[in-house]
């Protein structure tokens, strides 16, 4: 395609700058592939490189350093002890101490059971005592994969720790070279309050995440790979096993083995999709329209307004959803003012989020806009805060130009608007695609899709993935390993949107930047 | 005659605007009028029902028949106290420690440059695309083995809502990043040391957004209803109010219980309410940063 110029671009008429935008957009979409590529590849070199050099760097201090270096090498912390620096000695040291014992009375058996995920199962064995067969618990898969995979971020941890004692002692020899004085344990804690400030703040933090986020992601990514489901749990009825892609193989082939998978999968996804879109710019824009209507001027009792919509954020979710879905249920007040009202006849009351016609089109529809009355009043905060900054005299300039308020509007609010919030839409449309609270708490999923219920747990036209995933692992069968795949590809689509939308956005986006 | 025609076109075409303005705000009025009725309806709705004595289950009509009192003393008689206090306990405490770790995530990745931070917001970043609930099963299992599942549920919901919540950085890092560095340069160049920075100069600037995270703290585990049904997992002891109430709509207990659940509602929604108007003004502060900031 030809690319065009600012000055040409500005002689385009309107259709063709759309379709030149529109044509840039899609074409920047391989590059970026390319550059992705690329840049994953540039990280593997980068990443191959660097511990090259870490080893280089780790020989060179052995070859070079004096005995107490060498000494470290075996013996963690040696040198900073016989340097002085008793504080950090000493925990180097308790740290290998500590590491080696929990390596040799427990880790190493976690290790080596993790290729396999337990040997032994629950068996039936006799028993002398109560002379007849009991059952006999063997190794437990679970535990096996959790603390395995604990056990590998402690080595890892280990390493790290190690490196950044040779390293200790390769500074220190520099230091004490070059004649000055090394810093003393009461100088250590003070820079726990000082320079280093920042690791003593992001401790807690980090550990928190590290066991509570990063570690149960790992091992659900690697459940993925397993068949835990309830009747392989591990412990009780039978121990797990590695299957390898199989899960991945049957959630994506378009032939399982009597349920099909893939097609359940397309179809729960394109909801999801479609869900998210309306969800985020039916919201977006009501929302904005709604802080305009209010901030017009001229308009009264603007606190009044607003503080009637900030209170439905204040009352939890949980009540207005569930009492809200109440409402739109058959004998619910809705269908009760409409038989008052004569409009439908008390024998057919519409089930609003129920009605299984056309794929669950009511139901579907039901959730948007259910999901409108949800949203509106956070837009109108984020957009109330928004028009307040755009600078009056824009406004004023281009009236006395001619602009009418529509133009007003297209010209200067809404690219206003979007340049703003650009990230927080993307957030915005990620997190609908998750929005388990709404959808469950609305409907449940329902109405049932008969089509794609013998999929495991029963699915219905409202379910998203992320509600799927729920019915999947509370399920009769609890498929634990397909719930983990489901996780996962919810995490590709995911990641995929957000990277696109990240990197090839902008470069279209520039040039109408705000000016 | 130009010279009359001139202004008497003008007038009429400011009165022509002005009749326009009127009649746009008009619409706007009903607009607003319209939009405030459907958003309080479902509110006005079951406070008038948690009144209705004369049955308990779903009438199609709103207003009762018969006033009263009978379904909040109902309410006593449940296991809603306990559910009610189960929630206020994991309310205060997450706030307060969630608080915190945000504080103290936010600040940091704010104010210090180390080599790790661009990697690690990165990495934060990615880990926030995972489906939070896939977590659930092995965090079950692990509080389970720790004994914090069921009637402990309390201390377990606590451990999990704190323990992830340095993810939620973003509103408050961007908070900090309006507060002008040279203040803590200032600082520093006085000789105080980072902490001391931090004690004394951000964190009374800091007031807004501190009690904006206390503010959502507190109010994100009243509405939470997965995690915990499923860490409490049938044993009424261990629910919080949102778990303890779904059950109340169940299809075999919506008959006796719908009223209550109406009392209920408005039982908890009633303090939420009321601190959130109260610190309104911090909410909205808070919400506008972060979505302009992203």
């Amino acid at each position: 395609m030809k690319k065009y110029s600012d000055l040409e671009y500005l002689q385009l008429s309107k259709g063709k700058r759309f379709l030149y935008k529109l044509a840039s957009f899609f074409l920047a979409i391989p590059t970026f592939f390319k550059n992705l590529g690329l840049g994953i590849g540039r990280f593997f070199k980068n990443l191959v490189l660097s511990i090259g050099r870490e080893f280089a760097d780790i020989f060179s201090t052995f070859k070079n350093g004096d005995w107490k270096t060498k000494v470290s090498y075996l013996v963690m912390g040696f040198g900073c002890l016989a340097r002085g620096q008793i504080l950090r000695g000493l925990l180097f040291l308790a740290f290998e101490v500590i590491f080696i014992v929990y390596m040799i009375t427990t880790g190493g058996y976690w290790l080596g059971m993790l290729p396999s995920l337990g040997k032994i199962g629950p068996h039936e064995e006799y028993s002398v005592v109560h002379d007849a067969y009991t059952t006999v618990y063997g190794d437990n898969s679970f535990k096996i994969l959790l603390y395995g995979v604990l056990t590998l971020f402690f080595i890892v941890a280990f390493i790290y720790t190690w490196r950044a004692n040779v390293k200790q002692n390769k500074i220190a020899e520099q230091i004490l070279k070059s004649g000055k004085k090394l810093r003393s344990g009461k100088d250590d804690l003070r820079s726990m309050v000082d320079d280093n400030f920042h690791k003593t703040l992001l401790a807690l933090p980090l550990t928190g995440i590290l066991l509570f986020t990063v570690m149960p992601i790992v091992f659900m990514i690697l459940v993925a790979f397993t068949n835990y489901d309830g009747a392989h749990d591990g412990f009780n009825n039978a121990l797990f096993q590695w299957v390898g892609l199989d899960n991945f193989r049957t959630m994506l082939s378009w032939s399982g083995s009597g349920v099909n998978y893939s097609a359940t999968f397309g179809e729960i996804l394109s909801w999801t999709l479609i869900w998210a879109f309306f969800a985020t710019f039916t919201n977006y824009f009501l929302g904005m329209f709604v802080a305009m209507m209010i901030n017009k001027k001229g308009i009264h009792l603007k606190k009044v307004w607003r503080t009637v919509l900030v209170m439905t954020i204040a009352i939890p979710q949980f009540i207005s959803l569930l009492y809200v879905s109440k409402m739109f249920s058959l004998n619910g007040i809705i269908n009760g003012l409409l038989i008052d009202l004569k409009l439908i006849s008390p024998s057919n009351a519409i089930d609003f989020l129920g009605n299984n016609a056309h794929s669950g089109l009511l139901p579907r529809i039901m959730v948007i806009i259910i999901n409108i009355w949800i949203g509106i009043p956070y837009l109108m905060l984020i957009a109330t805060g928004i028009l307040m900054n755009i600078p009056a005299d824009l406004y004023e300039s281009s009236k006395i130009d001619g602009a009418s308020g529509w133009k007003q509007f297209t010209k200067i609010t809404l690219p206003y608007m979007l340049f703003i919030t650009g990230p927080y839409l993307l957030t915005s449309f990620t997190s609908n695609m998750n929005n388990f609270n709404v959808i469950y708490l609305l409907t449940g999923g329902a109405p049932t899709n008969a089509a794609a219920s013998g999929a495991a747990g029963s699915v219905g036209y409202t379910d998203l993935l992320i509600t799927w995933l729920f019915k999947i692992t509370t399920g009769a069968e609890s498929k634990y390993y397909l719930a983990s795949v489901v996780g996962i590809l919810v995490f590709i689509v995911v990641a995929v949107i957000s990277l696109i939308v990240y990197n090839v956005l902008p470069s279209v986006k520039n040039e109408e930047d705000f000016q | 005659m130009k010279n009359e025609t001139a202004p008497a076109g003008s007038l009429k075409r400011h009165m022509g605007l002005k009749a326009s303005n009127t009649i746009s705000n008009t619409i706007i009025y009903i607009l607003l009028v319209i939009m405030s009725i459907v958003w309080l309806i479902p509110f006005i709705c079951i406070v008038l029902q948690s009144f209705r004595v004369e049955s308990t289950w779903q009438v199609g009509y709103v207003i009762p028949k018969q006033w009263g009192w009978k379904n909040y003393i109902d309410l006593w008689h449940t296991d809603f106290k306990k559910w009610y206090l189960n929630t206020l306990i994991i309310a205060l405490v997450t706030a307060v420690i969630q608080t915190v770790i945000v504080l103290c995530m936010s600040y940091t990745l704010s104010r210090f440059r180390f080599k790790l931070r661009k990697p690690l917001m990165q990495f934060m970043l990615i880990l926030g695309m995972f489906p939070g609930m896939l977590t659930m099963i092995i965090l079950y299992r692990v509080l389970k083995d720790l004994g914090l599942t069921q009637a402990n549920a309390v201390p377990g919901l606590i451990l999990v809502y704190v323990a992830s919540s340095g993810m939620g950085y973003y509103v408050s890092k961007g908070f900090f990043d309006t507060i002008p560095k040279s203040l803590d340069e200032a600082a520093r160049v006085d000789g105080a040391t980072r902490a001391q920075v931090l004690y004394k100069i951000i964190l009374p600037l800091a007031k807004p957004i501190v009690i904006y995270t206390i503010l959502t703290a507190f109010m994100a585990p009243w509405g939470d209803f997965v995690f915990a049904r499923y860490i409490s997992f049938g044993t009424s002891a261990g629910m919080n109010v949102a778990v303890g109430m779904y059950n109340w709509l169940n299809l075999d207990q919506i008959g006796q219980c719908y009223t209550r659940f109406c009392a209920g509602g408005v039982i908890v929604a009633i303090p939420v309410t009321i601190l959130f108007m109260c610190l309104q003004k911090y909410y909205v502060e808070g919400v506008t940063g972060g979505a302009v900031k992203g």
